[in-house]
């Protein structure tokens, strides 16, 4: 399953959940009673949902940050140096292999693009901003062989949504 | 524990109101307009409505930047009347800013329709110096300048309430209820109302500096263009302002939830010590989450990374624990019977609580990593902007001129289709965000296009509704002056 669908079934399942609390809340409401046992009721929630926040969110969130894009992959066998400008990608090399890491070298020449990474599907799968006077090193391994597209994920002017590159890659091994 | 009970009833009656109607009478007309530009986007992308991609790009930019400006004077029209009531406030100071902001509306819109500027409300530098030939430096220079004048109006508003503040309660810190939070003390406890507007009056005079600093940066950039910018620095400066801004007026736009809901059960919004922690909390947390927006920099320090991913996460908290459930509390088994304004009001708690979660989801790498600038972006803030902010501010406008002896009760079926409508639209953008389409295209490829379809119907679902709050305030507005 694909982070995408993971996070959006889990941001489903807890807006479904915060609207069912919602939905009897007011199917409720015209009942009348004293406010005291209601609040008192309120506040042991507050303090469960609380240190439920803190003791199981909070360590989720710290964990989840211990693989993040930012530190290159030692070495990396394939590279790629890609420049944006307004409004196309140019690429010193549009064919990898799958299988083994490619360290994008991304910058810019004119304003800030984003480096999107797409699959065959149409699925985004990495991305890094290009920005003018700084060069991002993006390490992907792509895992299966096919046509992948470079889209624009910045806003860039006129010609933003047609800046599109493609990147073949192979089955089996390229000398980087 | 500080348990000052606040028990609301008094409102601003002094010449404040006058521009509190005028500012919200703005606000209604110009959400309808850039509800409709944002109609036209849509359209666009569903294929439906063939546009050019300059004039996509320029509906874009005024529907973004003029969004922002309008959830600022709506939110700030609701914060003035409330906190006119706990504090003497100099009302030529909404004068000035509504003003201000007319002037900095007309600029923008010259450079963007004649002028054909399209830099986004983001203005990232250096893009409004450099449109290969599609707007002139003139039309750049006067949309940043026309930014600056309403953020120059907005500063002076915030001043004016930090002074007011300072004048009654002796301090911003004392606003916030730091003296009964950490001192112990149960004197002077501040309303919750003081205390929100305390807060955005710290966070939005910070944001301010920073976005005027950019905004001359930006400008002294095109008068010279040897002068250049850190691209870095600009970017932060601007997602400093911008996050800090914007979440700001949600922040004014909840005072109409900790007052409203009191006068509609009789139950109190309580003054405690959690209520303050939270709004401590929020204020520290606001200014420093940023660097969410920047993620996928990787030249940006990886402790600024962390900062972005995990206090964006405990952000949440406030919102969750505290005004959510607070609201929840007030509301649960009171004996009310639901109208336009108890239902709006349930609807934007609902709003901004569940608006948070895709934007925490996004807020963790691993996910920006593969969500960053998709529809899921536009997706999250529409949430709690459209399902959160805007019904704070329609049910302060329905308060405000409606009488309740005449106002027939149950009459809360507009709230519930804007709620269907919205709830409808808003998770277009986000399915659009799961399916990986980029945000900001003028153009959509055919296999996106039919999420865009169901956004145009529901989008206008969402216009007639929002027709219908306006024109309900506009219609009974010269009654309600009359009355005094």
């Amino acid at each position: 399953m694909s982070i995408q669908t993971v996070s959006a079934l889990l941001s489903l399942v807890a807006i479904l959940l915060l609207a069912a609390v919602f939905l009897r809340v007011r199917s409720l409401a015209h009942e009348g009673r004293e406010y005291a046992p209601v609040q008192g009721n309120a506040y042991r929630i507050r303090n469960i949902g609380f240190w439920i926040l803190v003791l199981v969110g909070l360590p989720i969130t710290i964990w989840l940050f211990r693989e993040t894009p930012y530190t290159a992959q030692a070495a990396a066998p394939q590279v790629i140096n890609a420049t944006g400008y307004q409004w196309y990608w140019d690429l010193d090399r549009d064919e990898v292999a799958a299988g083994t890491p490619v360290e994008f070298h991304v910058t810019s020449a004119d304003v800030n693009h984003g480096f999107g990474i797409y699959d065959a599907d149409g699925t985004l799968v990495a991305q890094t901003q290009a920005m003018p006077g700084y060069v991002n090193r993006l390490t992907h391994v792509f895992d299966a062989p096919g046509t992948y597209q470079i889209l624009c994920l910045e806003y860039c002017g006129l010609v933003h949504h047609n800046m599109i590159a493609e990147i073949l890659v192979t089955e089996g091994s390229t000398d980087g | 524990m500080a348990d000052a009970a606040f028990t609301q009833g008094a409102e601003t009656a002094d010449r404040g109101r006058l521009w509190v109607v005028l500012y919200l009478a703005t606000t209604g007309l110009v959400l309808l307009l850039m509800m409709l530009a944002g109609l036209w986007m849509r359209l666009a992308q569903s294929g439906w409505l063939d546009t050019d991609p300059a004039l996509f790009y320029q509906l874009m930019t005024v529907h973004g930047t003029g969004m922002v400006g309008i959830a600022a004077l709506g939110g700030a029209a609701v914060l003035w009347h409330f906190l006119s009531a706990h504090i003497r406030l100099h009302a030529w100071v909404m004068g000035a800013n509504f003003w201000l902001f007319l002037i900095g509306v007309v600029a923008i819109l010259a450079a963007d329709f004649p002028g054909r500027f399209g830099g986004a409300w983001t203005f990232l530098y250096p893009l409004p110096a450099s449109s290969q030939g599609v707007w002139p430096v003139w039309a750049a220079a006067l949309h940043l300048g026309g930014l600056l004048v309403i953020g120059v109006g907005f500063l002076i508003w915030c001043l004016e309430l930090a002074r007011g503040i300072i004048a009654t309660y002796g301090g911003l810190g004392r606003g916030l209820g730091w003296h009964v939070l950490f001192g112990g003390s149960t004197k002077d406890v501040p309303p919750p109302t003081v205390v929100a507007a305390t807060m955005v009056a710290i966070v939005t005079i910070l944001a301010l500096i920073a976005g005027a600093t950019v905004l001359v940066m930006s400008l002294i950039n095109l008068a010279f263009p040897s002068v250049e910018l850190n691209p870095l620095l600009a970017k932060n400066l601007i997602y400093f302002f911008g996050h800090t801004f914007i979440n700001a007026t949600i922040y004014m736009g909840v005072i109409a939830v900790y007052e409203l809901l009191p006068r509609i059960t009789g139950r109190p919004w309580k003054t405690t010590k959690v209520f303050l922690a939270g709004w401590t909390l929020s204020t520290t947390m606001v200014l420093i989450i940023f660097p969410h927006h920047l993620l996928m920099d990787f030249a940006m320090p990886v402790w600024a990374m962390a900062i972005g991913q995990v206090f964006s996460y405990v952000n949440s908290f406030p919102v969750l624990v505290v005004t959510g459930l607070g609201a929840l509390a007030i509301l649960h088994r009171s004996g009310i019977r639901w109208d336009l304004v108890s239902t709006l009001l349930l609807i934007s708690v609902f709003g901004w609580m569940a608006g948070v979660i895709p934007a925490v989801v996004d807020a963790t790498v691993a996910v920006n990593s593969v969500m960053h600038n998709t529809l899921w972006v536009p997706g999250h803030f529409h949430f709690y902007l459209l399902l959160g902010l805007l019904p704070m501010i329609f049910a302060f406008m329905i308060h405000l001129v409606r009488v309740e002896d005449v106002t027939p009760r149950g009459g809360d079926l507009a709230a519930i289709l804007y709620l269907l409508f919205g709830l409808t639209f808003v998770t277009m953008f986000l399915v659009g965000g799961w399916a990986s389409v980029p945000r900001r295209w003028a153009e959509h490829l055919p296999e996106w296009q039919i999420w865009d379809q169901i956004a145009v119907i529901t989008a206008a679902g969402v216009i007639t509704l929002t027709t219908v709050f306006v024109a309900m305030f506009l219609a009974r507005t010269p009654a309600m002056l009359a009355k005094g």
